[in-house]
């Protein structure tokens, strides 16, 4: 049983990995061809039918690409940096719900790594670590356009992520857990937590805009100011690791986004036609694959129809109305869940 | 028997990196070697059962601080040109000084005796749930006095950082 168990979650560990892999991979793809949509363009049409070889091209053309590490820079620092951000981009997946679990003769196989019962502070733990890969890997460039870069990247992501943090704080409050599972768990049928957390659920749409430094946030990336941005030196594979990580944060802040406010796996009234338990759990997971795939072209379609801001404008609208906004939304959530009590007590 | 083994690693972990911070000439490299004795520590909270502590730890320190740090240490630049050159007088008093604090401690430790905990230890005292109840009823007056020293703090840092006051 043990061992079973063991085998069984190293299966699934894989499986989300190359998952994600996969996803923004092709996040990649799917990005050109919006953008080409959008613009009335056709996209990438070469390689294989529609293009959909295109992230090969991509990839073998990042590998192909001559590497060259500064020789002034702070070389270890130089190769972990982007490894470090491809890290932390992974370590999320472990808790999120994909689905129910599944029976399979009498045992039950979940469908999330570890639904460890602090999985939101893991999350925010791991999201306050996303800083150290951008910092480390334009501090070792040594290039003043890349740690000015780097600067402005971090700042930007420590400054979102408070309003992020209260944000949440009030979805703790109505769904009174702090597990990931049981988040996901309780949104069944219409019950969905954007019909509770109108107001946090889009502060919190707005602040995974800026962790990802996505369009209109993507001030760290700045070829009139900054050269290129904390990225300017490097090259290869190790320029195409920082800019991947940036589709698997897109990726698994979809996920995310679905699971806390969307209502995950749960789909209304599908209880009504399909009985099956093991069947519910895999559409339960295509489900939820549906409205990632809908979030990610949210953020794609952001990207291409908002100007971006300006950088004291992305800092005013972090710290001088989204705070404020969040900490309002919490103020009146636990207004409403304590009303019963402050009635008794007027009314005495 | 593994969580045995795992505390000798961690702790291994830990005074290796912690000594790291010290002995590594570049601040840079100290900052991240703080970072990672950090991790090491949120490990033993861990193996402790208390995973609110560790998160809390990790977010805090490591995800916040030492961020911070390293902000600070970046934009001065510290190399070698700029640090400040200290007399053997100096130096050779701290060899003094911290030699005889390491004989006091270990002169103390030596004949300290390890105590067997008579109350019974709850395992699930370091769960969110049961560290919620104990704040909120057993310690809410120091919990409360906490907050307000936050909030004091809080306002300061917000009175600094304005750029002309009236």
């Amino acid at each position: 049983m043990e061992l079973n168990f063991l085998i069984y979650k190293v299966i699934l560990v894989l499986i989300v990995f190359s998952i994600t892999l996969l996803v923004a991979t092709y996040s990649t793809y799917a990005e050109r061809k919006i953008a080409a949509f959008l613009q009335d363009r056709i996209g990438p049409d070469r390689a294989g039918p529609f293009g959909i070889l295109q992230p090969l091209a991509d990839a073998v053309k990042m590998f192909m690409k001559e590497e060259m590490i500064p020789s002034v820079s702070n070389k270890i620092l130089f190769i972990i940096g982007p490894g470090l951000c491809m890290l932390t981009a992974c370590m999320t997946g472990v808790i999120i719900p994909w689905g129910k679990s599944i029976n399979i003769g009498g045992v039950d196989y979940p469908m999330q790594i570890a639904d460890v019962n602090i999985g939101i502070l893991y999350l925010f733990g791991v999201l306050s670590l996303g800083v150290y890969g951008i910092m480390i890997g334009g501090w070792a460039s040594n290039n003043k356009y890349s740690l000015l870069g780097a600067i402005r990247a971090s700042s930007q992501m420590i400054s979102y992520e408070v309003a992020m943090g209260i944000s949440i704080i009030a979805l703790v409050m109505t769904t009174g857990t702090l597990s990931t599972g049981e988040i996901a768990a309780q949104q069944t049928s219409w019950h969905w937590n954007v019909l509770y957390q109108p107001l946090g659920c889009l502060i919190f749409i707005i602040c995974a805009f800026a962790e990802t430094n996505r369009a209109p946030f993507d001030l760290p990336e700045c070829e009139t100011e900054l050269v290129g941005g904390y990225h300017t030196e490097y090259s290869s594979m190790k320029l195409g690791l920082f800019l991947f990580a940036e589709y698997i944060n897109m990726f698994i802040s979809s996920a995310v986004i679905s699971t806390f406010y969307f209502g995950g796996y749960n789909m209304p009234l599908i209880g009504r036609w399909v009985h099956d338990p093991n069947w519910l759990a895999i559409l339960g997971f295509v489900f939820l694959f549906m409205k990632i795939v809908g979030f990610i072209f949210f953020f794609m379609w952001v990207r291409w129809t908002l100007p971006r801001f300006r950088y004291d404008q992305l800092m005013n609208l972090g710290w001088k109305v989204l705070i404020p906004l969040s900490i309002l939304n919490m103020v009146l959530t636990g207004t409403w869940m304590m009303r019963h009590e402050i009635m008794a007590y007027f009314s005495k | 028997m593994i969580t045995e083994y795992l505390f000798y690693l961690l702790s291994f972990l830990a005074l290796m990196f912690a000594s790291m911070v010290v002995l590594t000439k570049n601040p840079i490299h100290s900052v991240l070697y703080l970072v990672l004795t950090f991790f090491a520590i949120a490990g033993h909270y861990v193996l402790l059962n208390a995973q609110f502590l560790a998160a809390v730890h990790i977010i805090v320190y490591a995800g916040a601080i030492m961020v911070l740090f390293l902000f600070v240490i970046m934009l001065l630049n510290l190399n070698k040109e700029t640090e400040a050159h200290k007399s053997i007088w100096l130096k050779g008093s701290a060899v003094v000084a911290s030699g005889s604090l390491m004989v006091v401690l270990v002169g103390a430790l030596k004949g300290a005796e390890t105590i067997q905990t008579t109350n019974t230890f709850n395992a699930n005292i370091g769960l969110i749930e049961n560290l919620g109840m104990t704040l909120f009823n057993e310690f809410l007056l120091p919990f409360e006095l906490a907050s307000i020293l936050l909030l004091a703090a809080m306002v300061g840092a917000v009175m600094l950082g304005k750029k002309s006051i009236k």
